[in-house]
């Protein structure tokens, strides 16, 4: 259309989640209207993102450092676990800022479908650190699909013999949410865990 | 073309950022694949778990199509059966089964009234092993793999059954079963007319014999191994089993 230059650039910002041909286009046009401003800095970030950025050996996470800022923070609980499946399960708990303790990443959840099996998740940092360190308490809070249970049972089944307390984050009725629009496995997940 | 159908939801596999491929099970048009789109909306998702059953429609320009899929919740059996591990193995492992199994776009009747005769009433803990197990076994019969639990293959009395031969499915009893005994596999009463409730050994040696056809006649001639949900099922029946006999 414009040359290679812009065609690989359309068609590696149409690879991204959430954007296609079309969308790709149009970020690339709003880049271009201001080179200096936008581009320039957007591929620098880009750069040391991909050079600094790494996995944090104890948790999974991604930061520039490893141990990552979370599990080199002194402030934070160490006693507690919070498992999550992906690096946006933890930014959306860090968001909401209800929670002071530890991550761990497992990676993804047991599926027969997609041929995800124990040995492909992340769990040896996690049972070392059971092990070696003083925690007290896992919480699981995976996804509340069929495979998001399978592995949580399967996470606690393996977690039983350490003797750390395991807890689930509640599933039921969202805030602002009303009854009347609810499906029905939401209903009787909520009144099952009514309190 | 297009249907509307009650069905059971099998699977369902993310296709791109928001669709999934769903494979349902329904009375009259069988197994039967389809796009569902939005299925891994935060609004959609709940419906689209194996277990559900789904008040379907299916549309398609042509009928070899693949064709999308829309659907209502109509019995949230996932949501249902997702605090307790085993009721949760159960269901997946029924659904993985069926998928594996059942060809594709022919009805199947009979599975079908079995399998939501056991989704809708499943229950917590060992309860649904054993109507599990006895759907197992009227699968096999469906796809030509029946066994034959009717008399002794080797003395022809009705009564003590008490194995299957492993090799032509036929029952065995006590008397019959002589030196061949260990090679034998078991039959738990539960699965020929026993009406006491089994006990984690049975429901274990139940799902044992319906495990061993389902390897060789339906799974082994497509060379594709047992489903990993049936084998997970299984393995944790085995460790209640060795607790009740530790008791």
């Amino acid at each position: 259309m414009g040359g290679p230059e812009l065609d690989t650039l359309i068609q590696l910002f149409s690879r991204l989640p959430g954007l296609g041909q079309r969308s790709a286009r149009r970020v690339v046009l709003k880049l271009l209207q201001a080179p200096e401003a936008r581009m320039l800095p957007l591929a620098n970030a880009l750069a040391a993102a991909a050079r600094a950025v790494r996995t944090c050996e104890q948790c999974g996470n991604l930061d520039s450092q490893s141990p990552c800022s979370i599990c080199s923070d002194p402030e934070r609980d160490r006693s507690m676990v919070c498992v999550v499946e992906t690096v946006g399960d933890l930014w959306a708990l860090e968001r909401a800022r209800i929670y002071q303790g530890l991550y761990h990443v497992l990676g993804g959840t047991l599926s027969a479908l997609s041929g995800t099996g124990p040995d492909d998740l992340n769990l040896p940092p996690l049972l070392t650190r059971i092990e070696t360190s003083n925690v007290g308490e896992v919480i699981l809070a995976l996804s509340a699909t069929v495979d998001g249970a399978a592995t949580a049972h399967w996470l606690a089944d393996r977690l039983a013999p350490s003797r750390v307390r395991i807890t689930r984050v509640a599933q039921g009725v969202p805030v602002g949410g009303a009854l009347d629009v609810l499906d029905d496995g939401t209903l009787a997940t909520a009144l099952r865990a009514r309190r | 073309m297009e249907w509307s159908a009650a069905g059971i939801v099998l699977s369902a596999v993310p296709y791109g950022e928001g669709d999934a491929l769903a494979t349902v099970f329904t009375e009259d048009h069988g197994v039967y694949r389809g796009l569902a789109k939005g299925g891994l909306s935060r609004a959609r998702a709940g419906v689209w778990q194996a277990g559900n059953l789904v008040e379907l429609r299916w549309v398609a320009r042509l009928p070899d199509q693949l064709g999308s899929f829309s659907g209502e919740l109509v019995h949230p059996s996932a949501a249902l059966a997702m605090h307790d591990p085993l009721r949760l193995a159960v269901l997946s492992s029924a659904c993985a089964v069926a998928e594996g199994a059942l060809p594709e776009r022919e009805p199947q009747t009979r599975v079908f009234a079995g399998l939501l005769h056991l989704i809708v009433h499943l229950g917590d803990g060992l309860s649904g092993v054993a109507p599990l197990a006895a759907w197992e076994l009227g699968l096999l019969a469906e796809l030509g793999y029946g066994l034959d639990l009717s008399a002794c293959a080797v003395t022809g009395g009705r009564d003590g059954l008490a194995y299957v031969s492993p090799k032509s499915g036929r029952a065995v009893s006590e008397a019959g079963a002589g030196e061949w005994r260990d090679r034998l596999l078991r039959l738990p009463p539960f699965l020929h007319g026993g009406e006491a409730a089994p006990e984690p050994e049975d429901l274990l040696h139940g799902l044992r014999l319906t495990g061993h056809f389902l390897a060789r006649n339906v799974f082994g001639v497509r060379h594709s191994p047992v489903p990993a949900a049936r084998t997970m099922l299984a393995d944790r029946i085995a460790v209640s089993a060795a607790a009740s006999q530790g008791r």
